[in-house]
C-alpha cells in the first residue's frame, strides 16, 4: 500500500519536473535570438569536435611551409595563409576545439570550488559565511584578468595553468552567485521539512536546496564560459596564454599584428571567431536567464 | 558622510592586507633565482648567493613579505630587478597616462550609453531599440584587444587620422585607445540602463506626473532617469575592474605607456618586484573606486545617504 503511493508519488514527481524542463524549452524557444546563439553554439561544438579527427595536427596545423607564405585569402586557402605558411581556415577552426574545451573545463572546475564554497557559506551562515565571503572579498578585489596575469606570470604559460589560473579567477563569482541562491531558498518550508525529517545538512545542500538554486547558476556558467575564453584569448595575445604553435584565437591574432598593415586579412578571421563564440555564449545565457525565470523580464 | 568614508577607508585595511599577502604568495612560487636573473646566467655561484644574502631572499616567507609590506607602509614598492629603479618611481611615471585613458574612455562609455539605453527604453521593440540593443551585444562580445586591431586598421593605416601607436601627439593619441576601452563598457552600462529605465517607467508615480501633465522630456529626465540611473552606477562601478583588465590590453594594442603595458613587459623580464607593484596599484585604484561609487549613490539617491551615517 504505501509503495503503491510511493510510486505513485515519484510519477508525480518526474511528471511536474518533466513539464517543468519542457516549459523552459518551450518559452527559450520562443526566444528567436537565444535559438540562434544555441544553433550558433552547436555548430562551433561540431567544428571543435570534428576538427581534431578530420585535420592532422602535425602536418595540417602548425606544420611550418615556407613556400606558402602570407598568401591572401583563395581558394586553396580561403582565410589565406599565416607568416608560417600555415591554412589560418585550419588553424581557426582547430583552435575552436582548443578554446571551447579550455573554457568548459575551467569552468567546471571553478563551477564545483564555487559550489562548495558558495553553498557552505550560504546555508551554514554565521562565522563559515563570514570566513569564506571575506576570503572571496580579497579574490574579488584583483579585478579577474589582473590575476590570472597573475598566476600566469608565476606559474608559466601551459595549458594547465592556464586553467588552474582561469578557475581560480572564476571561483568567487560562482561562490558569490551560488551563496546568494542558496540564501533565496535557505529559509524555504522544504528545507526545514528535511531537516526536522533529520536529512543530513550535505543531502539538504546537494539534494534540496541547490536544485531549487539552478536558474541563476546555469545563466551565470553560460556566460563565465564566454568569459573565460574572451579572458584566455586576451592572455594568449599578451603572450602569457597558450604557447606557440598550438594554435588558438588570441596567439593568431598577437602574431597578425605584426603584419597589419600589408596583410590585413590575417587578423580577420580569429577575430570574428572570437567574437562569435562570445556573441552566441551571450545570447543563448540571455535569453536561459528569460527562460529560467520569467518573473526577470 | 565623513564617517562614512573614514570607515570605508579603515574597511580596506584588511583587504588590501589579504591582497598583498595572495599576490606576494603567487608570485612567490615563480620559478627562478631573482639574484641570478640580475647578476646574469654567467654569474659566479658565491657572487649570487651574496646577492641573495643582500636582497633577503633566504629569509623564511612571512619575514621577506612583512619586510615588503613594511617598505609598502612607507611608500616604497620595492626595486626593479630589470632597472634597478624604484618600482615606485617607475609606476607613478605611468599612472597618469592609465587614469587619463581610463578616464576619457569613461566619459565616452557613459555619455554614449545613457542616451542609447533610455532611448531604447522609451521606444521599446521598435528598431532603434532592436538596433541600439544589438550595437550593446556586439560591444560585450567583441575582444577588446582586436576591437583596438580594426581600430588602427581603419584609422590609422587606411585613413591616417590618427597615430598607430603611442601617447606623442596628445589627445590624436587619445582617441583611438579611450573608443575601443570605452565601447566595451558602453555596451554593458546600456544594458543596464534601458533594463531599469523600463522598470522605472512603468511606476505608479510616472504614471501619476504623466497624468498632471507634464512635457514627456521632464518626465523622463527628471523623474524616471534619476531613479533608473542607481543600477547604472552600480554597473559603472562594477564595469571598473574589468576597465582595469581591459587597459592592460588596450594599452598593449596601442603600446600606451601606462601601468598595465608596463606590467605586460615586467612579467615579459621576469621582473617580481614590478609586476607586484603593478597589481597592488591597480587593487588600489580599484577598491577606491568602488568607495567613490557608493559615495556617487548617495548623490543619486537621498534613501541611501541616509544610511551614510
Amino acid at each position: 500500500m504505501s509503495n503503491a503511493s510511493a510510486t505513485n508519488g515519484n510519477a508525480q514527481a518526474s511528471v511536474k519536473k518533466k513539464s517543468q524542463i519542457a516549459d523552459v524549452w518551450k518559452r527559450l524557444c520562443r526566444n528567436k535570438t537565444a535559438m540562434l546563439g544555441l544553433v550558433i553554439m552547436i555548430l562551433l561544438v561540431l567544428i571543435a569536435i570534428l576538427s581534431p579527427i578530420v585535420f592532422d595536427y602535425d602536418n595540417q596545423v602548425i606544420k611550418t611551409d615556407y613556400s606558402s607564405t602570407l598568401q591572401w585569402p583563395s581558394a586553396a586557402h580561403p582565410f589565406g595563409t599565416d607568416e608560417l605558411g600555415r591554412d589560418i581556415l585550419i588553424r581557426t577552426m582547430y583552435a575552436t576545439s582548443i578554446s571551447l574545451s579550455i573554457g568548459v573545463v575551467t569552468v567546471i572546475v571553478a563551477l564545483s570550488m564555487g559550489l562548495i564554497l558558495g553553498a557552505s557559506a550560504g546555508y551554514f551562515g554565521g562565522k563559515v559565511d563570514m570566513v569564506i565571503m571575506r576570503i572571496m572579498d580579497i579574490f574579488l578585489a584583483i579585478p579577474g584578468t589582473l590575476l590570472a596575469i597573475c598566476i600566469v606570470a608565476s606559474l608559466g604559460n601551459s595549458i594547465p595553468n592556464l586553467v588552474i589560473a582561469q578557475a581560480i579567477a572564476s571561483t568567487p563569482t560562482f561562490a558569490r552567485v551560488v551563496r546568494g541562491a542558496v540564501l533565496t531558498v535557505r529559509g524555504a518550508e522544504y528545507v526545514e521539512a528535511a531537516r526536522a525529517i533529520g536529512a543530513k545538512d550535505a543531502t539538504i545542500i546537494f539534494h534540496d536546496v541547490l536544485p531549487n538554486s539552478l536558474a541563476p547558476i546555469i545563466v551565470q556558467t553560460t556566460l563565465q564560459v564566454a568569459s573565460v575564453i574572451l579572458s584566455i584569448a586576451g592572455l594568449s595575445f599578451l603572450g602569457l596564454g597558450i604557447p606557440a604553435p598550438t594554435p588558438e584565437w588570441g596567439a593568431m591574432l598577437s602574431s597578425a599584428r605584426s603584419y597589419i598593415r600589408d596583410y590585413s586579412y590575417m587578423c580577420m578571421f580569429p577575430g570574428c571567431a572570437i567574437m562569435i563564440t562570445i556573441l552566441a555564449l551571450n545570447l543563448l545565457g540571455d535569453g536561459l536567464r528569460d527562460a529560467l525565470d520569467p518573473r526577470l523580464r | 558622510m565623513i564617517k562614512f568614508i573614514i570607515k570605508r577607508l579603515i574597511a580596506l585595511i584588511p583587504v588590501l592586507i589579504g591582497v598583498s599577502l595572495l599576490v606576494f604568495f603567487i608570485l612567490d612560487l615563480a620559478p627562478g633565482d631573482p639574484a641570478k636573473t640580475i647578476l646574469g646566467e654567467q654569474a659566479r655561484p658565491e657572487d649570487i648567493e651574496a646577492l641573495r644574502e643582500e636582497m633577503g631572499l633566504n629569509d623564511p616567507f612571512f619575514v621577506r613579505y612583512g619586510r615588503y609590506m613594511w617598505d609598502l607602509c612607507h611608500g616604497d614598492l620595492g626595486t626593479s630587478y630589470k632597472t634597478r629603479a624604484p618600482v615606485g618611481e617607475e609606476v607613478w611615471a605611468r599612472l597618469p597616462n592609465t587614469f587619463k585613458l581610463a578616464a576619457t574612455s569613461t566619459v565616452i562609455a557613459i555619455v554614449l550609453a545613457l542616451p542609447l539605453g533610455v532611448i531604447a527604453a522609451i521606444k521599446q521593440n521598435t528598431l532603434f531599440d532592436g538596433v541600439s540593443m544589438f550595437i550593446s551585444l556586439l560591444g560585450i562580445s567583441i575582444p577588446i584587444f582586436w576591437f583596438g586591431l580594426l581600430l588602427i586598421l581603419l584609422f590609422a593605416v587606411n585613413l591616417g587620422w590618427f597615430p598607430v601607436s603611442g601617447a606623442d601627439q596628445g589627445i590624436r593619441s587619445l582617441v583611438l585607445p579611450s573608443f575601443a576601452l570605452g565601447f566595451q563598457h558602453m555596451a554593458a552600462i546600456a544594458r543596464t540602463t534601458r533594463s531599469s529605465m523600463l522598470e522605472t517607467i512603468r511606476q505608479d508615480y510616472i504614471r501619476t506626473v504623466r497624468a498632471k501633465g507634464l512635457p514627456e522630456r521632464e518626465v523622463i529626465i527628471d523623474h524616471a532617469l534619476r531613479n533608473a540611473l542607481i543600477p547604472t552606477t552600480t554597473v559603472i562601478g562594477l564595469q571598473m575592474g574589468g576597465m582595469l583588465g581591459g587597459s592592460v590590453l588596450t594599452e598593449s594594442v596601442f603600446a600606451w605607456p601606462g601601468i598595465g603595458r608596463y606590467m605586460v613587459q615586467s612579467i615579459q623580464g621576469r621582473d617580481i618586484p614590478s609586476v607586484m607593484g603593478c597589481i597592488i596599484i591597480f587593487a588600489i585604484s580599484f577598491a577606491l573606486i568602488n568607495l567613490l561609487v557608493d559615495l556617487i549613490y548617495g548623490f543619486i539617491d537621498p534613501r541611501i545617504k541616509a544610511q551614510y551615517k
